[in-house]
């Protein structure tokens, strides 16, 4: 098991490294000059050097390099140029919306997920399993921004029970945040709920045919318990494979819904710091994603480990 | 029984009463763009305008709703005769935010700065006929030129050139310490900037007690915004299309003002073949102004035939000095020397109206022969490529700055235009005050522009503001790029 870990660690460290060197070097390949980008259409020579130089875009490639993963070992990211201020802490502000959004979508989606797929699958060919299907195809369909500006017509709009979207802040207590990342979990996590159904389907589909299945319900184990104690916990492996993926996509990939709900999350933040050529904060927020997936890869490894006792002896 | 009823009464009168004379005095904005940070003096973005302009910041002179020089920290000035010393004299008892008083010195200090070696002022430009800047007493600033500047006063009410205090100029970037009628109170990054009245104010009190900027950048969540009351009012509604949605709704109110936005197709003037006249104005007679309007997503926007805003009191109308005429424009192609049209390319940068402008245009000069390769660039890379390297042919973008006719005799400038009989007018400009003087000059410089051809002028960048019925004082055009929150209020 100690052997598991170390060889899991030294993977992601290896993918942490390499990515701090593609991300850079893409960084420094990109086009466009942010003293320029600051400064627009009438700013002088003079000011543009000035300002150049105070950015630090003046320093050699390597030792850039050097300082900023130096840097990012000790907790420093660095300056934001635009907003000048730490970018740990712009990423902080943005982490306090993006979590806690992730997590609500994630639970929401499991919660849905997973009753449904085993329903589905215990009824595997008739009425119910067709109509889930048929459901979860839709949910798969349908892109989340339009589901979205649905929930805020219905939701906000007509019914005026939430905020059309904005984020008050925590300051103002748990209720009113909870409040305004309710619509926008609901359409994050009924497209992933509709994917991780089927996933859960299929995997349960798989192990219910197994021999030790028919032997469980053949001795008298009544159906519920076998689908709930040996089946689920069998395929549960492609389910968490998905889950750890859906949870790395929550906390960056969902800058579509963050617009619609205008809502200061980490996927607005990297898409505002590309287009101000904000280099220090893409940087920063693409490495803390890319830590944050191999944890939840790790996570999700050593998940398995718990849930199948036969690659804990494997590895 | 009676006693009873008659309390009731009162009481639901005395609350109803309440709830009338006491107009709302709280209003969210929705802003499509997050200003970097809150320092006018430290960067281009209009963003940062339109929360701290007058509200926050305040200049020696200010701009207002008709683009006229107001007076706002000076309260009178002085012009020597030969134009080049100007004397102000400063509003007494003016406070900054952080309590301390305005005096002479934070007039230098801002000046010096704004033109130092070091500053990282974007509009430098507009410092540069300064020579030098004293305090004469307390309240009392005299501001020596090197030459008469005719744009002097219009220029010390830009964003760029408000006063700021040297024990507080550091931080303004997060905490803007300004002398205005609102200050700084709160901003959630990426969410909201909220500012709330100064009750020090050296002026007018403003009327709203609080007012919070709420970033919206999305056109499809600025209408849901408005219609479920979390937001009252767009000063710049993005929404194009959708805008009949909310037009119809009496719970609104639509106003289309313009801005300062020139809408040109910037042309290469060194770049061969649109050195050549011909060829400028056959791309002139090709444009369909109309159509180009009409494909801009929201449908709005005036037709103007050369560099000025039609909102301007100097401004000619211009748009007939070559009229849509394909016919002609093929004749004038072929006698440059191309019958059979030529190749060129177009890099549009994202906002809308050049994206989706761009392929009208296109469409349009096919129609005469000359076939565009559409090239899309970001922000960065156009400022780098097209306007720093002048590395296109044609391009297509909205140049926001007031009253910037003069960047046609900036030889450095991306349109490479260079007429010494236009520089003359600008010269003679730059040391004119008298106002009919300048008129004229500007009139001049105006046709010189759209005779030479030297962009393709398309249209004037409408100003679509939305806001609540009940709210007054919004401005309906933009002057300066600003968000002027000094003369709004409910009406109930």
């Amino acid at each position: 098991m100690a052997a598991f870990i170390l060889k899991r660690l030294a993977i992601g460290l290896a993918t942490l490294v390499l990515a701090s060197i593609v991300v850079f070097s893409v960084m420094e390949i990109l086009p466009g000059d942010p003293a320029l980008l600051m400064l627009g259409m009438n700013a002088t020579d003079e000011a543009l050097a000035v300002l150049r130089n105070q950015m630090g875009l003046n320093d050699p490639v390597h030792l850039r390099y050097l300082a900023w993963v130096a840097g990012m070992l000790v907790g420093d990211f660095g300056n934001s140029y635009t907003y000048s201020t730490p970018v740990i802490e712009l990423i902080g502000e943005r982490a306090v919306v993006s979590l806690p959004l992730a997590t609500i979508s994630l639970a929401l989606s499991t919660l849905i997920a997973i009753p449904v797929g085993m329903f589905a699958a215990a009824r595997r060919g008739r009425i119910a399993d067709t109509s889930v299907m048929g459901v979860t195809q839709l949910g798969v369909a349908i892109p989340n921004f339009w589901f979205a500006l649905l929930l805020i017509y219905v939701f906000a709009v007509w019914l005026r029970l939430v905020p059309a979207g904005g984020f008050p802040g925590w300051g103002g207590g748990v209720w009113p945040g909870i409040r305004s990342l309710f619509l926008p979990a609901v359409a994050l996590a009924l497209p992933q709920a509709a994917i991780l159904a089927r996933v859960t389907r299929s995997a349960m589909l798989e192990v219910l045919g197994e021999d030790y299945i028919r032997t469980a319900r053949a001795k008298g184990m009544p159906r519920r318990i076998v689908l709930w104690r040996h089946a689920l916990r069998n395929a549960m492996i492609p389910v968490l494979t998905i889950m750890g993926l859906q949870f790395a996509f929550l906390l960056a990939g969902t800058i579509i819904i963050e617009n619609v709900f205008y809502l200061p999350g980490l996927g607005r933040l990297v898409f505002q710091a590309i287009t101000q050529r904000d280099l220090i904060v893409v940087e920063g927020v693409v490495m803390l994603l890319v830590a944050s997936v191999v944890i939840v890869n790790l996570a999700v490894d050593l998940t398995y480990a718990l849930v199948d006792p036969r690659l804990r002896s494997r590895a | 029984m009676k006693v009873w009823k008659s309390v009731l009464v009162a009481t639901a009168f005395a609350l109803s009463a309440g709830t009338a004379n006491a107009a709302r005095t709280d209003l969210v904005l929705g802003v499509v763009l997050e200003p970097p940070h809150l320092d006018p003096t430290a960067g281009a973005a209009a963003a940062i305008d339109e929360v701290v302009y007058a509200n926050v910041f305040e200049g020696l002179t200010r701009i207002g709703s008709g683009g006229e020089v107001l007076p706002a920290l000076a309260e009178s000035w002085e012009i020597s005769d030969d134009g080049k010393v100007y004397t102000f004299t400063l509003h007494e008892g003016v406070k900054f935010h952080d309590g301390t008083d305005l005096t002479a010195e934070d007039v230098v200090f801002s000046l010096d700065r704004a033109r130092a070696d070091d500053s990282t002022n974007a509009q430098k430009p507009l410092f540069a006929a300064i020579a030098s800047v004293e305090a004469v007493d307390a309240l009392t600033v005299r501001v020596t030129l090197n030459n008469p500047q005719g744009s002097f006063l219009y220029n010390m009410g830009w964003g760029d050139a408000v006063i700021v205090a040297e024990e507080s100029a550091e931080g303004n970037k997060e905490n803007p310490v300004g002398t205005g009628p609102f200050k700084f109170e709160n901003w959630a990054k990426g969410s909201s900037i909220t500012i709330v009245k100064n009750p020090d104010y050296w002026g007018e009190p403003v009327a709203l007690e609080k007012a919070e900027f709420r970033i919206i950048p999305d056109a499809a969540a600025a209408i849901p915004a408005l219609l479920s009351g979390d937001v009252q009012a767009f000063a710049n509604m993005p929404a194009g299309d959708a805008l009949s949605q909310i037009q119809s709704d009496p719970r609104f109110e639509v106003v289309i003002g313009s801005t300062e936005g020139e809408t040109i197709l910037s042309t290469n003037n060194k770049r061969a073949p649109f050195d050549n006249l011909k060829v400028r104005q056959a791309i002139a007679h090709a444009l369909n102004r109309e159509e180009i309007i009409a494909g801009n997503g929201s449908g709005l926007g005036t037709p103007i035939g050369t560099h000025f805003s039609p909102g301007n009191s100097a401004y000619v109308d211009l748009t007939g000095t070559y009229p849509f005429d394909p016919e002609k424009a093929k004749a004038l192609l072929a006698e440059a020397g191309f019958p059979n049209g030529f190749d060129a390319t177009i890099k549009l940068p994202p906002p809308p109206y050049a994206r989706d402008g761009g392929q009208v245009v296109a469409s349009q000069l096919r129609n005469v022969g000359i076939n565009l390769e559409i090239i899309p660039v970001e922000w960065a890379d156009w400022l780098e490529q097209v306007f720093r390297g002048k590395d296109y042919d044609l391009s297509i973008v909205s140049h926001t700055e007031p009253n910037d006719i003069g960047i046609y005799a900036r030889k450095d400038y991306y349109f490479q235009y260079d007429n010494p009989e236009f520089d003359a007018v600008i010269a003679e400009l730059d040391v004119a005050s008298d106002e009919a003087v300048r008129t004229e000059l500007y009139q001049k410089a105006q046709r010189i522009l759209a005779e030479d051809a030297v962009n393709g002028f398309m249209f004037q960048l409408p100003k679509v503001g939305v806001w609540d019925a009940a709210l007054e004082g919004m401005w309906e055009n933009s002057p300066v790029q600003a968000t002027d929150l000094t003369g709004v209020y409910w009406t109930e």
